[in-house]
């Protein structure tokens, strides 16, 4: 019951927040929310870091770009359209990745979506060092004009609210428990009969896809698509995200996109702004050090202990 | 004698093929300092490509403010870097251990961030011109080529280091210490070897071998921050088609694939910048532990 009241409250915060704060900046963080569930499911639950979530990220955001730039799309088929290709691309970079495990699965995923961004620096259709510039919003059903700030937010909070809800599902499901058993001891699960590898690959996809989602979702937003969505700083970034909310916690991964999109707006305006990379750094650095369970999994451990 | 060669131009087959050389000697000398790291840290290093950079900035600055040459840079940089590896491991990587490995490479990703994000706020995202040695200014004509002293010397260089390397972890007694730090840590210590001093040392030597690359790279790509950022994610492909497991199979790696990269640059253009993440891609598909790699 308790629970449901607090999810009710959320939501309603999550509802009347454009009224309090700027739209724009709203949609991102919660584009940036969604990118790190997703990256938490294959790192929080899955045990497995990946360095290569921005391929999926930026790679959805170029295909949705253009499909509803050039090929004229509605929006809502555009970022669906981009989702289908993160799926695929997280498919082909699972099917390599899951060869190997821990620090050369890092590897191998950073390096293969090192190789997706030479791709899209020589590809045609991604405009190069420009991006794809002017990505029209268009309309929700053929009904609601997008180019309204306020009609987009609950757009984008739709699509995440979606998004957050197969994160969620997949996790509390006997897959979601499957997953986390290979996390904590791998040999037992495969002598338990699961095949690991498919479950590791499908997790993988799943995460990709919705990091796709997010991507797309964001490259409506900005009407842009660009090789900073791809490089691997962003991939970095979400890493940073979802270790300073709580890995495997359910809402810690939004709770870090929250605070670092915030401090990068706030910084970047600032006397501060040409320190961002540094202060991220430190984040990063002090995060490792002496926060390993994140803000979310740092109070769930106390509240845990003031119970006892 | 070589006048045509399928169609290609010997001079610039064999240009490709000295440069694709320089770029393989980086990539051995990068990629045995992280395997010598991950052997006893069991981290792999995010910070090699910032601390490559730092070798070379230690080098400029030197020439800058104390006026000290090349030769001089080149054994001073190593050092500097590899005492700055020291600290870093006695007061950061120190405190990981007993943790999961990946936080390691987490730790140093933020180091990366930290080092590169602080010499773009000082120096610019611009590069700073360095000048080669006098003594190894101009070149010879060979028939075929024409090659620069400088980077011949590059080569010979990254070689050498790469050969005593692999000669103090083959044949002496403390690489003999390093080896069994590798394999079994807890009881090389229970037969009264200092682990926690031969592992600094260890990160010490490698990052100091990543500076070193860094001197040796400064004439040729100017001294830039963010000279290692992109480095060291074909550094970490070299690795896993390599495999961690050797330090011969590291220098092997590197070298050959510094080469595929040169050849491909005549052949295959466009494919350049790609083609070190294609052999990867090919090596996990045929023989997922690298080649050099065993797996367990």
């Amino acid at each position: 019951m308790k629970k449901y009241l607090a999810y009710a409250l959320l939501l309603t915060l999550l509802l009347v927040a454009p009224l309090l704060f700027y739209p724009v900046l709203l949609m991102k963080v919660l584009c940036f929310a969604l990118f790190a569930s997703a990256f938490n499911l294959i790192l929080g639950y899955g045990g497995l870091l990946s360095f290569g979530h921005a391929a999926f990220f930026g790679g959805a955001a170029y295909v949705t770009g253009h499909a509803i730039k050039i090929w004229g799309l509605p929006t809502e088929l555009g970022i669906l359209t981009g989702t289908a290709a993160a799926m695929v691309l997280g498919l082909l970079v699972g099917v390599l990745a899951i060869r190997r495990q821990g620090i050369y699965f890092a590897m191998i995923t950073l390096a293969l979506a090192q190789m997706v961004y030479f791709v899209f620096i020589r590809a045609g259709f991604t405009g190069g060092e420009n991006g794809l510039q002017g990505i029209p919003r268009g309309t929700f059903l053929g009904l609601v004009d997008l180019s309204n700030d306020r009609a987009m937010y609950y757009f984008v909070l739709g699509v995440c609210l979606i998004g957050f809800g197969v994160i969620a599902r997949a996790v509390h499901s006997p897959f979601g428990q499957v997953l986390r058993a290979i996390r904590d001891n791998e040999p037992r699960a495969t002598s338990l009969g699961y095949n690991i590898d498919r479950y590791k690959l499908l997790a993988f996809v799943i995460s990709a896809t919705i990091a796709g989602l997010a991507g797309a979702t964001k490259s409506v937003v900005f009407q842009l698509a660009s090789l900073t969505d791809a490089h691997w700083h962003m991939s970095g970034e979400v890493v940073l995200m979802t270790l300073l909310g709580g890995l495997g916690t359910i809402f810690g991964p939004a709770v870090g996109a929250s605070i670092i999109v915030t401090l990068q707006n706030t910084l970047s305006s600032g006397p501060l702004g040409a320190w961002v990379t540094v202060i991220m750094g430190l984040i990063f650095i002090v995060c490792v050090l002496a926060f390993r369970k994140g803000i979310v999994g740092e109070l769930q451990a106390a509240l845990r202990k003031s119970f006892n | 004698m070589f006048s045509d060669l399928l169609g290609i131009a010997p001079q610039v087959l064999f240009g490709q093929l000295l440069l694709g050389l320089i770029n393989g000697s980086f990539y051995a000398v990068l990629s045995l300092g992280l395997a010598v790291i991950f052997g006893l840290l069991n981290i792999v290093n995010f910070a090699h490509g910032a601390l490559y950079m730092l070798g070379a900035f230690a080098a400029w600055l030197l020439g800058k403010y104390l006026h000290i040459d090349y030769w001089g840079a080149l054994i001073l940089a190593p050092l500097i870097v590899g005492f700055i590896g020291v600290v870093l491991d006695r007061f950061l990587l120190r405190r990981l251990a007993g943790v999961d490995h990946l936080y390691g490479l987490l730790l140093t990703f933020g180091l990366a961030m930290l080092i590169e994000g602080l010499f773009v706020k000082m120096f610019g995202a611009s590069g700073q011109p360095f000048a080669a040695p006098k003594a190894l200014n101009g070149g010879v004509n060979l028939g075929f080529m024409f090659l620069p002293y400088y980077r011949a010397w590059v080569v010979v260089a990254s070689l050498v280091v790469c050969a005593v390397t692999w000669y103090v972890f083959e044949r002496t007694k403390i690489g003999a210490y390093l080896r069994a730090g590798t394999e079994n840590p807890k009881l090389l210590q229970a037969f009264g070897v200092n682990v926690p001093l031969l592992t600094t040392l260890a990160y010490g030597y490698g990052v100091a071998l990543a500076a070193f690359a860094g001197v040796l790279a400064a004439p040729i790509t100017q001294v830039n921050p963010l000279m290692g950022s992109n480095l060291i994610i074909v550094v970490f492909a070299v690795v896993v088609i390599g495999g961690m497991g050797s330090i011969m199979g590291a220098i092997v790696t590197g070298l050959s694939m510094g080469v595929v990269e040169g050849l491909t640059k005549v052949f295959w253009p466009e494919a350049s910048s790609t083609i070190i993440f294609i052999v990867m891609a090919i090596v996990l598909v045929l023989r997922p532990a690298g080649l050099f790699g065993r797996t367990n």
